[in-house]
């Protein structure tokens, strides 16, 4: 098995495996997330209990950290094998003729969501981290109410961050467009289901990373 | 047709190797494009040159001879031919075409245009058969029925042409729709089951050796194939694998 | 010196088995210290390599192309034939051996065909051990197809890419044994001479055509399977670097070669388009199946139409002369090959040929009438209205596309005409070649040690050979006979020991093969490789192609031997020797072709009567219902031309081995 993840199609299996996880997390990132517009007191509940809760905290938050990192390590280390593989560069050559752009500049949309990770954690991650286990306020409270709607909303204020984010999502939505059923490709999904899956990709690629631009578009106008 | 060529010449695997410029006078749309550089080398001999070395044999697309990498796409602009069956209707008179090697790591250039793709016959000798003595006393031909649509899917696999579109144009440069379509062939016959496990191991390791890049399932080579080879090949020897490895 | 060809004793059917049950082995231990060399990797040298390769011998493999998978029996179309009689239609052993030798038109020696129907259906066994993907029907059991000339369906295919699958058949074979060292394979290698040690066949002089390094290779026996030679006509269906080379230098060393002028012009090609044009492409046979094959009446209607003032579909129907169907009514547009190609050369020499090239090349393959018919089939079948003309045509090209898309696809390809729309143009074009070097029964040439498998020997075909049966005849060759033929040469050799290449003998053969590099390189000439090429073709095509006379034949043995001085003094090679150099390469192909054609032409000259791919207009039926069919004399020529070199093509020495035929009486061929 271990022979399997150095070869060349375990490490796409693998990058596969982690994308997976990766549009799982984003998926139930994206359903907690839009509760802010229609319920901000279930929005505040399930955020207190996603941060709090030990499994979550504990279990699922390291496995997702090393799904991010994992990701985008292999990532880099791919296209550098690749790039090796390449030898002397075409005077001309004609991608569009042939593939999406998005297929194959999967690179450079990471890239561009790696960045927004980073200013996301700046924004969100680390003072959550820093307020629960540096501070030791566990309480989820500020003033005596949940203080998470409060800060997602204050975040939105900023239309450069909006501006950031919306252009972000853009990004993300071309990274999946091609990488939702690439990811069922390496794992082996072919013809029959094909057709099928591409539609429910597009729809996914589409759907989500235009929901959060909503959502933060939606903060930044109303409050 | 009036034709400006922009060629890749290369004298020798250790020649750095540039472009250059010829004009072409007198091309008839009729042609194919290996007949429009043959007569280019007619020209270029009779100037006291030395002539565009280039891959060709059966000039029908069987034999996977021909190689060229033409205004930037393999075996140039037209669907489902191989560099032979392309014709220079293609083109308008006037039309500047940049003609280039196929290129990967695993392909380096012997001269000009003319490039080493012994790198796939190693990959054959890794697992690209079943293991069968040829010496005839083999069970009746129809003791085995295999169903239509198996035979008919490893027919569309193996008429793969080992020409090296696949791995010219795809932007990592890796070879598993080659792959994939003689381990694709195997594993949908009863025949070929036996040895599946070990032959797609071994024929993955050695691509790998060989230095081709890794799929990132851009389709490419899908398109470019002049066999149609599907990709659904690359996603049964990525099934493959797996089953091998657990 | 007679020729012996060594055919066992007994019953035709019992030969074979009596000679393997007599022939010397030699132990798998020896077998260790025995090495073959293989030149050529098509159907039989790939088959050859890797069967020897499995019985324990060293294999070196040689081929000019840059992989194996790539020598040109990977363009045949059709199929293969073997007497399995799935279809219970009445086939044997003895029906293809009846078929084979008869559509060779009686030239063929009786118990190589026999052995070949014989052992016809272990090909199919084991290549579908091996993986090939043969069409299947609905019960997953092997499809069989017909094929022209016979009464049953025995062809057995793959698509339209038969050959293909057969040769990635014998290339994974190959795979397999080169990955086991029992191979080595050299590709980018050309075989520049064979070298003679103590009268016997022991190692080859080959350059590389990448670092043009000149090397030595010794073995205890030489097997040439090197293919046709079609290319001395320059323009026809074999691979741009298919050629006569390897052929021909044994035949200088002491190999006699049989029956040169036996070629076979096939009736189905895309017609030349131009001055140039390198190669021509076939279009199956099955074609004739549903096309029907016309030109013009009217001189004036053929006129217009090479003029471009009319179109095929302007001709009424009345105006149209089928005239396949007109002159051979029973067999129609399926009369064999060479009937066929007469036929449409007959045509276009009276000026109804409609090709847009300045000679009118070119007949109609029409199949509008198939479109219609089927279009009514089906529109019986589907309750549809049979008087709606744009339904029924729609509904028949749906059928014709199914059957021949892809034919139909690569002629738009390289005409730029829907064939759906408008008749395709074919033209006959050179196929395959029957002559070769001579063998006997053992498949050794004269030269002992020295073998020649495939289309490269004079083979099974005799004059003509039937559709599907090349395939056969390499892969028999190659698997199933030279494995055993060979042992019982190579079981004195077990003593031996490797045999040195640092002999007076490989001296000299790599001296002469330096010399002719070196000439070439610095011979100051002026014109192309090519340009003497196109010349040899045309003299070729013109006077020894599908229809030969003796003023003819004479004045083209004059003009190819004045044409081969002049390509001595005039050809120009740029570019250096220690480079991949392919005009180098070239060079010594054509200054070999140019020899061949000579010898060519004495054959046809000599054999003075029509038989399968050798029509001599002298030679006609003069009345009777056959008037003007090919007239075969079977007193006076029922032989094998087997040629001695003596110095230069026409001083070549003629030796006749006399075919007997015991089990099959002779016949003249009638399709009327």
């Amino acid at each position: 098995m271990s022979g399997f993840f150095n070869s060349s199609i375990g490490r796409k299996v693998a990058m596969a495996l982690s994308a997976f996880f990766l549009m799982f997390f984003l998926l139930q990132h994206f359903a907690i997330n839009i509760l802010s517009i229609f319920n901000p007191d279930v929005f505040n509940e399930v955020s207190h209990f996603m941060g709090t809760n030990p499994l979550v905290q504990y279990a699922l938050q390291p496995v997702l950290i090393f799904g991010v990192v994992f990701h985008f390590v292999m990532g880099f280390v791919l296209e550098l094998r690749n790039k090796k593989a390449n030898g002397i560069k075409y005077a001309k050559n004609n991608g569009a003729a042939n593939s999406s752009w998005m297929s194959r500049n999967m690179i450079y949309s990471g890239i561009a969501i790696l960045a927004f990770v980073v200013l996301h954690f700046i924004d969100f991650w680390i003072p959550e981290i820093n307020t629960k286990y540096i501070v030791g306020d566990m309480s989820g409270l500020h003033n005596g109410e949940f203080r998470y709607f409060h800060e997602l909303v204050e975040k939105f204020e900023n239309p450069l961050r909006v501006v950031a984010y919306v252009i972000a999502f853009v990004f993300l939505a071309l990274h999946l467009l091609h990488g939702f059923t690439s990811a069922f490709q390496s794992m082996g999904a072919t013809a029959g289901r094909k057709k099928t899956l591409q539609n429910i990709g597009k729809a996914y690629s589409i759907i989500i990373p235009l929901g959060f631009i909503v959502i933060a578009l939606f903060h930044h106008f109303n409050h | 047709m009036k034709l400006t060529l922009k060629i890749w010449r290369q004298n020798g695997a250790n020649d750095k190797g540039g472009l250059v410029d010829y004009k072409l006078d007198g091309v008839s749309p009729d042609m194919s494009f290996l007949e429009m550089l043959d007569m280019l080398n007619e020209q270029i001999i009779n100037e006291g040159g030395e002539p565009v070395a280039f891959d060709h044999d059966c000039r029908e697309g069987i034999c996977g001879m021909c190689s060229l990498y033409i205004n930037g796409e393999a075996h140039g602009p037209d669907r489902g031919v191989t560099t032979c069956q392309l014709h220079m209707r293609m083109f308008k008179d006037g039309d500047t075409i940049f003609i280039e090697p196929f290129r990967a790591s695993a392909f380096p250039v012997i001269k000009d245009l003319i490039v080493d793709r012994t790198s796939f016959d190693r990959i054959q000798h890794a697992g690209g058969f079943i293991s069968v003595n040829t010496s005839g006393n083999t069970q009746d031909a129809n003791s085995l029925p295999i169903s239509k649509h198996a035979a008919d899917e490893a027919m569309d696999a193996a008429t793969c042409i080992g020409c090296g579109a696949c791995v010219a144009t795809c932007k990592n440069s890796s070879a598993m729709l080659f792959v994939g379509a003689k381990v694709s062939q195997y594993a949908l016959l009863p025949q070929g089951q036996v040895e599946a496990t070990d032959r797609v191991k071994n024929m993955v390791a050695q691509m790998d050796l060989e230095g081709f890049g890794n799929c990132t399932n851009t389709g490419a080579c899908e398109v470019e194939c002049p066999k149609g080879i599907s990709l659904d090949n690359i996603a049964r020897m990525n099934r493959e694998l797996m089953k091998a490895s657990v | 010196m007679a020729l012996d060809s060594k055919v066992p004793k007994g019953p035709i059917k019992d030969k074979w088995t009596d000679y393997k049950n007599h022939i010397d082995l030699v132990n798998p231990a020896n077998k260790r210290n025995i090495d073959i060399i293989v030149v050529g990797t098509g159907l039989a040298g790939g088959s050859a390599a890797a069967t020897l390769a499995e019985l324990g011998y060293n294999v070196k493999a040689f081929a000019y192309q840059d992989s194996p998978r790539r020598a040109h029996s990977i363009a045949a179309q059709g199929g293969i034939n073997a007497a399995k009689n799935y279809q219970g239609d009445g086939d044997s052993t003895y029906r293809l051996f009846y078929d084979t030798v008869k559509g060779g038109d009686y030239r063929a020696r009786e118990a190589n065909v026999y052995r070949l129907a014989e052992v016809s259906a272990n090909i199919i066994d084991q290549c579908v051990a091996q993986g090939v993907p043969f069409a299947r029907d609905y019960g997953g059991l092997l499809d069989n197809r017909s094929f022209g000339g016979v009464l049953v369906s025995r062809t057995f295919y793959a698509k339209g890419q038969t050959g293909q699958q057969l040769l990635l058949g014998a290339y994974s074979a190959m795979n397999r044994q080169i990955a086991r060292g029992k191979i080595q394979m050299f590709n980018r290698h050309e075989m520049m001479d064979v070298v003679i040690v103590d009268g016997k066949a022991r190692g080859i002089i080959a350059r590389n055509l990448v670092t043009g390094e000149i090397e030595r290779h010794s073995a205890h026996a030489v097997v040439i399977g090197s293919g046709g030679y079609g290319n001395v006509f320059f323009l026809s269906t074999n691979a741009m670097g298919s050629n006569v080379s390897a052929g021909w230098k044994i035949h200088k060393k002491g190999a006699h070669f049989a029956n040169p002028c036996y070629t076979q012009i096939h009736p189905t090609c895309i017609p030349v388009h131009g001055e140039n044009q390198s190669k021509l492409t076939l279009m199956s046979e099955s074609l004739r199946n549903d096309g029907r094959i016309w030109v013009p009446k009217k001189k004036e209607d053929a006129e217009a139409i090479r003029a471009h003032k009319l179109k095929a579909t302007d001709i009424a129907e009345e105006d149209r002369d089928y005239y396949l169907e007109r002159r051979y009514p029973a067999f129609g547009n399926l009369v064999p090959r060479d009937v066929a190609s007469r036929a449409a050369k007959e045509r276009a020499d009276a000026g109804y040929g409609v090709g847009h090239n300045e000679t009118g090349e070119a007949v109609f393959l029409d199949f509008a009438f198939a479109i219609e018919r089927y279009g009514k089939e089906q529109a019986l079948i589907k309750g549809l209205d049979q008087n709606n003309k744009a339904l029924i045509t729609d509904l028949g090209k749906k059928v014709v596309e199914a059957k021949y898309g892809n034919l139909f696809q690569m002629y738009e390809k390289i005409v730029d005409e829907n064939p759906y729309e408008t008749p395709m143009m074919i033209y006959p074009a050179v196929h395959y070649t029957m002559g070769g070097v001579w063998v006997d029964y053992n498949l050794m040439t004269t030269i002992p040690g020295c073998y020649c498998i495939g289309e490269a020997n004079f083979s099974d075909h005799g004059a003509n050979r039937l559709g599907a049966s090349a395939l056969m005849q390499g892969l028999a060759d190659g698997y199933f006979v030279l494995p055993y033929t060979i042992g019982d040469y190579l079981s004195n050799d077990i003593r031996t020991g490797t045999i040195p290449t640092d002999t007076p003998e490989f001296d000299q053969a790599e001296k002469e093969v330096r010399e002719k590099v070196d000439f070439f390189i610095n011979n100051n000439g002026t014109k192309s490789v090519d340009h003497f090429h196109k010349r040899l073709g045309k003299i070729m095509w013109n006077k020894v192609g599908m229809a030969r006379n003796e003023k003819g034949l004479k004045e083209a043995m004059t003009e190819i031997k004045a044409l081969r001085e002049e390509f001595w003094k005039d050809v120009k090679v740029p570019g250096t020797a220690d480079t991949y150099n392919e005009e180098l390469a070239k060079a010594g192909r054509v200054a070999d072709f140019l020899e061949l054609g000579e010898l060519f032409a004495k054959d046809a000259l000599e054999r003075n009567e029509s038989c399968g791919g050798h029509f001599r207009e002298e030679s006609a039926e003069e009345d009777g219902p056959q008037k003007g069919e090919a007239k075969r004399d079977d007193e006076n020529f029922a032989y094998v031309a087997a040629w001695e070199y003596k110095g230069e093509p026409a001083k070549a020495v003629l030796h006749k081995e006399e075919l007997e035929f015991k089990d099959i009486e002779l016949k003249q061929r009638s399709y009327k």
